[in-house]
């Protein structure tokens, strides 16, 4: 069971990479069948049972796509 | 589950117009989460500059006003000193401070306005399209100099804080940079120090965040992320420069 | 009824105070400067801001600030530093915030000269700075005017939400004769645009920017109905024995002041002369120009410049009657030298 759950405002991710970058767990990437309105892949979760809820992603997200619940 | 990272009320729902990777969005949140902290949104005044972050006013859930290039210290001195109990925040661009409107950060520095000030240093101008500011790095190509920034020619580049920090009337004054988790935390408490100085009238207060702009450097973001560590932050060290204690 | 000797300069800015003005920014010019150290005496006093800019670019952007929270805030300065506060009154137009901009005309261009002067009637009429706006100027000719137009310049601007330019000679601002104190100002417009933080309602937003054509043309669009509608209510003239009038005077502030005794002088030459007084220049009260071409023979035009208010007579004139000039710069002409000039034109005239 992971420790932390993060979830995406698809629409609103510019593919920036800064997050998939800060991801201690590296388990962050883009979603290259998927194109949003904007016209960039959205970055999604890929292991989603490591994620540790630690925030990184979200803190280093220039476009508030990332919310994160820990518990 | 608990939230532990959600959008801050202070901002508004707007999409940011910013380039892909442009940490003028991660300080955005940065601000509107120290207004939602100390619970200040419904006192808070923002200026936003000509610059990229010209419409930032559609994105602080505040008043906010938009200023002439370079002057919003002057709009926030009169509205500070006109409604005191309000917080006046202005947050400008390395041009718009460092260059046509250095008269007015000095002097609003010099007499102690208690507003805050969030400067962001991004060594060029954003919007017009990437050419030099003062805070050009030496060897630095930018488009109007697009042979490299030369102390003969264009001279050397401009430390704010350093300079800010000499005035009396400054009563906080640091330099942050947001190029790593540990600096974005960093940088977070240092824009609540000055809404802090602030809320205790100790006088003027002015954060320098090191930015980055990766369309005009012509780096990814990841990319200019490192580019920051390797040639600001070595020219524009981090730390605080004044802190005047509270009573 | 309290009649004070009081100077222009004074007696504006205590009619200012009444009218309910608790924000001063400026920055010293000669001949604009005893207007901010009588509000640097008496603003901390009741309550009020006073601060010296560093420049007047900061001091109308202060202006700017201190309008946008709906108080009642003010400038003053001159030739040079007017220059400079150009663009800060094209985003004051755009972002429609009443004030006051107090203009103690010295000559220029360029460093000029610190004596009286209204060459800066086009600045003042045209806009002056970049876009496409107007300011409401008022221009006084006394010192009685100078307290009347401050208190009127402020409910026009709260009425309209524009700045307002109050214009006079520096002579006029210097010259001490007694005026009678008005009332304090009670009554105030509600202003639920100002910004004072958000508690309560939503964010207010103080804005210039409009990137959409649709939307900058409709801001534009906008802005020029509130104009005709000022047009349409406010011009002001003072005529005085222009009714059988066959060469009638247009000249503004104290030079018109002058010339009044220059009409009777000319009368007494046998010249039938009267004179028109604008008392605002913009809006130009082109109709009582108008009212005039179907009596009189000969327009003049008298100004401290090289002619510029002219060019808005003869718009209103629209070639019924033709339109003369006689200007000086740097000083007010005497009436004699003004009645001769008057008789000269009769004369060149056959009247
Ligand atoms: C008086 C005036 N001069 C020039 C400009 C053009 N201009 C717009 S933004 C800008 C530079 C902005 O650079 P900076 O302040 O560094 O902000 P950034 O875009 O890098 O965030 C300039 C020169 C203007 N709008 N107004
Ligand atoms: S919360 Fe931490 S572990 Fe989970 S995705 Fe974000 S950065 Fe990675
Ligand atoms: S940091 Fe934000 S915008 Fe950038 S890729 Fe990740 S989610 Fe998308
Ligand atoms: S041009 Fe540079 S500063 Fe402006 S939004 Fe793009 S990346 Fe950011
Ligand atoms: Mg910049």
């Amino acid at each position: 069971m992971a420790k932390g759950r993060v979830s995406f405002f698809y629409d609103s991710c510019k593919a920036c990479g800064l997050c998939v970058h800060f991801c201690p767990k590296d388990i962050l990437d883009f979603d290259e069948d998927t194109i949003n309105p904007m016209g960039f892949h959205p970055v999604v979760i890929v292991k989603p049972e490591e994620c540790t809820g630690c925030a990184i992603c979200a803190l280093m997200c220039p476009d508030l796509v990332i919310e994160v619940e820990k518990g | 589950m608990a939230t532990v990272f959600k959008r801050p009320e202070s901002l508004t729902d707007a999409k940011f117009h910013y380039c892909p990777g442009c940490t003028h969005g991660i300080i955005h949140r940065l601000v509107a989460e120290c207004l939602d902290e100390m619970n200040i949104r419904e006192k808070a005044v923002g200026i936003c500059p000509v610059g990229c972050s010209v419409l930032a006013y559609e994105y602080f859930n505040c008043d906010m006003l938009e200023a002439a290039h370079g002057r919003a210290p002057a709009i926030a001195t009169a509205i500070k000193r006109l409604k005191p109990d309000c917080f006046l925040f202005t947050y400008q661009g390395d041009g718009d401070l460092a260059s046509i409107g250095m008269g007015e950060i000095v002097h609003a520095s010099a007499r102690g306005e208690k507003i805050s000030v969030f400067f962001i240093n991004n060594t060029l101008y954003g919007m017009t399209g990437g050419q030099m500011a003062p805070t050009t790095l030496l060897g630095q190509v930018a488009t109007t100099c697009p042979y490299g920034r030369k102390v003969e020619n264009e001279g050397y580049p401009v430390k704010m804080a350093e300079l800010l920090a000499g005035n009396e009337g400054s009563a906080y004054i640091s330099r942050v940079a947001v190029n790593s988790p540990a600096n974005v935390v960093k940088a977070k408490k240092a824009i609540k120090k000055a809404f802090e100085t602030q809320a205790k009238g100790l006088g003027f207060s002015m954060v320098e965040i090191l930015s980055t702009c990766p369309t005009n450097w012509g780096l990814n973001p990841v990319d200019a992320m490192k580019w920051m560590e390797d040639n600001m932050i070595p020219y524009y060290p981090l730390g605080e420069f004044k802190v005047k204690e509270g009573k | 009824m309290n009649k004070v000797l009081m100077k222009g300069n004074e007696a504006l800015a205590e009619g200012a105070i009444l009218a309910g003005c608790r924000g001063f920014f400026g920055y010293p010019i000669t001949p604009s400067s005893e207007i901010a150290e009588y509000m640097a005496r008496k603003l901390p006093k009741i309550g009020g801001i006073f601060v010296q800019a560093e420049s007047e670019l900061a001091a109308i952007n202060m202006v700017y600030g201190g309008a946008s929270t709906g108080t009642r805030v003010m400038t003053a300065s001159s030739g040079p530093g007017l220059s400079l506060k150009q663009e800060g009154i094209s985003f004051i137009s755009e972002a429609e915030l009443p004030c006051l901009i107090v203009n103690i005309s010295r000559g220029g261009p360029g460093l000029g000269g610190i004596q009286p002067s209204q060459g800066d009637y086009f600045q003042a009429t045209r806009g002056g700075g970049h876009g496409d706006y107007h300011t409401m100027v008022l221009a006084p000719a006394s010192t009685q005017e100078m307290m009347d137009f401050a208190i009127l310049g402020y409910e026009l601007a709260d009425r309209y939400r524009i700045p307002v330019v109050i214009m006079a000679e520096g002579t006029l601002g210097n010259l001490m004769e007694p005026v009678i104190v008005r009332d304090e100002v009670t009554n105030f417009v509600e202003k639920p645009w100002a910004i004072s933080g958000c508690q309560g309602r939503k964010p207010n937003i103080v804005n210039t920017l409009h990137l959409t054509a649709e939307e900058l043309e409709g801001r534009n669009r906008h802005l020029f109905s509130k104009y005709e509608d000022i047009q349409m209510n406010e011009k002001r003239a003072e005529t005085f024995m222009v009714e059988d009038a066959d060469i009638v005077v247009v000249a503004f502030g104290l030079l018109a002041r002058v010339i009044k005794r220059s009409v009777i002088d000319a009368r007494k030459h046998g010249v039938k002369a009267g004179l028109i007084r604008p008392m605002t220049l913009w809006p130009f009260p082109d109709e009582h120009i108008k009212a005039v071409t179907d009596t009189c023979k000969v327009i003049l035009s008298m100004e401290i410049s090289m002619g510029q208010m002219i060019q808005d007579i003869r718009l209103a004139a629209e070639g019924r009657v033709p339109v003369e000039f006689y200007g000086r710069i740097g000083f007010l002409p005497n009436p004699e030298e003004l009645t001769r000039e008057i008789l000269a034109v009769a004369e060149r005239k056959g009247l």
